[in-house]
């Protein structure tokens, strides 16, 4: 029962660690229309961002997490305007390519300046500790993570069905030269949306450094990963996403603690089933 | 031109043939180039041949029907899986082993074709990845049968002709590559000319009017999908017999994810394509990556946001582009 | 003459949305049908429904007696119903030929064949030089596609869809996005379908209409509101009232 319990709390963690992280890519993929395969590339630039803030600089991980997220918007922000503007109406094997492209160019930058090593983000002592849920304890980070993956859903939805800003988006999305007409400044809006990807992808890739380890091949590593949630979930839906996070999350978590040498096994597999049933995603939407 | 003053019928059809005879002399000449001038890296060009199979069944799939793949890797590890478990037990015929390795991959391609199929767009794209991570941890957890992370090893095939040792040399595996090379390949240049091949280009052009003339696509593509998968593990399979060695890697994202941008640095849709973008690249790879293997990434990744920027048809693509130029303006001088 | 193709009480609802309504029509051998009806009319759903790529919510679908209600669109072409496309749909870097031999090729299901050569089958290239030769595209049949006019490309639609031998052929706006000076040509191409064949046209240009067809019925708003003889449908008052709305009150 107890093991039953924490392998529970470590799947849900992991599920939301994926979910702040995939949620950027979803919205690219769903709204934009990009397959960006470099959003890995942007969470493991947040990672190394963060890690030198805090190891090297000195600061706290709240200033860490902060200066992650901003530093990784202003070095995608050129990449927008120079390189992923050009592949918004390209073929998908074009902005595939590309993009990959970039998630290698990162690779090999980052680790010609910061070396191949695993990069690690200390964590607060309240985080680092235990928190007593009253029936049994449970790590202050995997709470947080949580916490945050909770409250990046609901401030999403928010955003993008409550707000002037998300009208605008999904008028772009819907139909681009009309919104245009109507005075929507549609390249601004992709731009805004593009780095609030970026952003959550940065601030995913330091909370989740727990699960998911900042080191050189990171962003080639967990490509793979991220796409899978995302077409699984089906590209731009929140709650697809965080379905698709959780039951991923929690099938690789289970499968690693009861048959921990099949590897990502039953993660695959089950990733064969679902497109195969949904070929849309679980919540995707028809074309 | 000569060809005007053939009846109708015959003067495109010599052309084709000697077209396709030329590029087949070219491809041995290089073959012969390299044997020529790195004598001391046979196991390395050997390695090229074998990927450069890889290319090829990569572009039946990309290039004639396109239908975008990441996890080409579980056709070529399935033949290299298949020929090396083949060889150690005691079927160590050279011929039979690749013909195993191509009868393997069939089938792992009929499965997976099967299976990517059922979904387009991007959850295919996820479904090639998906199968090829799945056939790594099972290769890896099986290793009573593949050796696991370990790979398989001890593999002896026996002579070629019963007379050519598969050695530390490398040359009668070079060479026994490179003629498995150049027919597969004339037989894909003679495939995709067929009735079915050209039923394939049309449905990557327009998969609705193929239906409206009362094809069905699914078992069309399928078909793509095994001859692809027979090419891929031949390639596999002469990777097995040339190393004697099978490992993870071979059935692995990465080498799936590498074969796309060989393909597409060479340029996709016309098989020459695939064998330019092999040998740049492996070349390349083979040189840089000795250096420091977070330059060569850069430099690939550089590499393939300028083909997308700048040529998106590739380099043998943007070769025709300039060599239709250049006969463009002889042409005009010409006159 | 007897019923060759048959649709009958045919509806379709999108979530709620009644876009087919009880469309009952029948067509003969050799018959020549249009149907006409204003933007909006639910023509491409009726077409979409006729050939099969979208499943009707009621009603059947009958060709030569048989239901084929239940077929997907590659069975009923394949029994012989087929169809051209409002927008041209061919490949532009085949040639005029090479659409045609493949269409002849699938005809003698041999389209897909692999242990031969597309361009060595003499019998389906003499046949193709036949029918594009009927269309006027002798001249162009081994230029690629792109690289002809556009009222070509139109006559290459027609060539196509006679090389399959239809029973019944449904020519969705044949002249759409024609030059005027070019549709005489087309013109002469329908005149020519052989005398047996049930054609059902979908079209706007009236005139055309007028000329090819001996029979017209009227969609408006997912329902049939006419059938009757072409010069019987200017006269009608439902139809006025479809096309013109609010002005035919005005007006009458």
């Amino acid at each position: 029962m107890q093991t039953a319990l924490s392998i529970a709390m470590d799947a849900l963690a992991y599920g939301m660690a994926l979910f702040i992280i995939c949620i950027g890519l979803s919205l690219t993929m769903g709204l934009m229309r990009v397959v960006n395969l470099a959003h890995g590339a942007f969470a493991m630039i947040g990672g190394y961002i963060a890690s030198w803030a805090a190891r090297d600089l000195g600061l706290g991980y709240g200033f860490a997490i902060l200066l992650a997220m901003l530093g990784t918007v202003l070095i995608a922000i050129p990449l927008e305007r120079l390189l992923y503007r050009r592949i918004y109406d390209r073929s998908e094997l074009s902005q595939v390519l590309m993009t990959i492209g970039i998630t290698f160019c990162v690779i090999g930058i980052t680790n010609y300046f910061f070396g191949p090593t695993l990069k690690t983000i200390p964590l607060p002592a309240e985080l680092a500790r235990s928190v007593d849920l009253g029936f049994r304890g449970i790590a202050g980070h995997r709470l947080f993570v949580i916490a945050s993956g909770l409250v990046v859903a609901g401030g999403l939805w928010f955003l993008i069905e409550r707000t002037g800003f998300g009208i605008h988006l999904r008028a772009a999305v819907e139909n681009a030269p009309m919104a245009r007409a109507l005075g929507v400044r549609t390249e601004i809006i992709y731009a805004a949306s593009f780095a609030l990807a970026i952003g959550l992808a940065a601030f995913g890739g330091v909370v989740g450094a727990e699960f998911l380890p900042i080191e050189p091949y990171y962003a080639l590593r967990y490509m793979v990963t991220f796409l899978v949630v995302v077409s699984v979930g089906g590209a731009g839906s929140i709650p697809g996403a965080l379905a698709a996070c959780l039951l991923l999350g929690a099938i690789d978590v289970t499968g690693r603690y009861l048959v921990p040498d099949f590897g990502n096994f039953f993660f695959y597999l089950a990733v064969i089933l679902v497109v195969c049933i949904f070929p849309r995603g679980l919540m995707g939407r028809a074309q | 031109m000569t060809g005007a003053t053939l009846p109708h019928d015959t003067a495109p059809r010599l052309r084709t043939l000697g077209q396709d005879l030329l590029g087949l002399a070219l491809i041995a000449l290089a073959g012969l180039a390299g044997y020529a001038l790195f004598p001391d890296n046979l196991a390395f060009l050997t390695r090229v041949v074998s990927v450069a199979l890889l290319v090829l069944s990569l572009d039946l799939i990309v290039g004639y029907c396109g239908i975008a793949s990441l996890g080409q890797g579980a056709l070529y590890g399935t033949g290299a899986y298949a020929a090396g478990i083949a060889c150690l037990h005691g079927v160590t015929e050279p011929f039979l082993l690749i013909l195993i390795g191509a009868a393997a991959g069939a089938v792992m391609g009929l499965l997976m074709g099967a299976v990517m199929l059922r979904a387009h767009g991007l959850p295919q794209l996820v479904l090639s990845i998906a199968i090829v991570q799945l056939l790594h941890e099972a290769a890896n957890k099986a290793s009573s049968i593949t050796g696991g992370s370990d790979g398989l090893s001890g593999m002896v095939p026996a002579p070629l002709f019963g007379v050519f040792e598969f050695d530390l040399w490398g040359r009668s595996a070079y060479f026994f590559g490179l003629a498995l090379l150049i027919l597969v390949f004339a037989a894909l240049r003679f495939i995709v000319r067929s009735p079915f091949g050209m039923v394939c280009r049309g449905l990557k052009e327009d998969p609705l009017r193929i239906s409206a003339l009362g094809i069905r696509a699914f078992p069309v593509l399928l078909k793509m999908f095994a001859i692809s998968g027979a090419v891929a593990g031949m390639g596999g399979a002469l990777a097995a017999i040339a190393t004697q060695v099978v490992g993870l890697d071979s059935v692995s994202f990465e080498i799936s994810a590498n074969a796309l941008v060989m393909l597409v640095l060479g340029g996709i849709g016309h098989l020459y394509g695939a064998l330019i973008g092999t040998v740049i690249f492996m070349a390349l790879e083979h040189v840089v990556a000795a250096i420091n293997p977070f330059h060569w990434m850069t430099l690939v990744g550089a590499v393939l946001i300028a083909i997308v920027l700048f040529a998106p048809r590739g380099l043998s693509g943007t070769l025709d582009e300039a060599a239709r130029l250049l006969t463009r303006s002889r042409w005009r001088a010409g006159r | 003459m007897s019923t060759l193709f048959e649709v009958s009480n045919l509806s379709k609802e999108f979530g709620g949305l009644q876009v087919s309504r009880d469309i009952s029509l029948a067509l003969a051998e050799g018959e020549r049908l249009a149907l006409i009806g204003p933007n909006g009319a639910g023509k491409t759903t009726f077409v979409n429904l006729v050939t099969g790529r979208i499943r009707p919510s009621a009603g059947q679908v009958r060709l030569g007696g048989e239901d084929i209600t239940a077929l997907g669109a590659v069975q009923r072409v394949r029994r012989g119903l087929v169809r051209t496309f409002q927008v041209t749909r061919l490949f532009p870097d085949m040639t005029p030929e090479e659409h045609v031999v493949m269409t002849i090729l699938q005809r003698h299901g041999r389209a897909t064949r692999i242990f031969a050569r597309f361009h060595g089958d003499s019998a389906a290239r003499d046949e193709a030089a036949e029918i594009l030769a009927t269309l006027g595209l002798t001249e162009v049949s081994s230029r690629k596609v792109a690289t002809i006019a556009y009222g070509q490309q139109r006559l290459l639609e027609i060539a196509i869809a006679l090389a399959q031998r239809p029973k019944v052929l449904l020519l969705d706006e044949p002249a759409a996005g024609v030059p005027s000076a070019d549709t005489p040509r087309i013109e002469e191409a329908l005149a020519q379908l052989p005398p047996s064949l049930a054609v059902l046209m979908i079209e706007h240009d009236m005139d055309l209409v007028f000329r090819f067809a001996k029979r017209v019925v009227v969609l408006a708003a997912g329902e049939l509101i006419f059938q009757g003889l072409p010069a019987e449908v200017a006269r009608d008052a439902k139809v006025r009232e479809a096309y013109l709305g609010s002005y035919a009150h005005a007006g009458s």
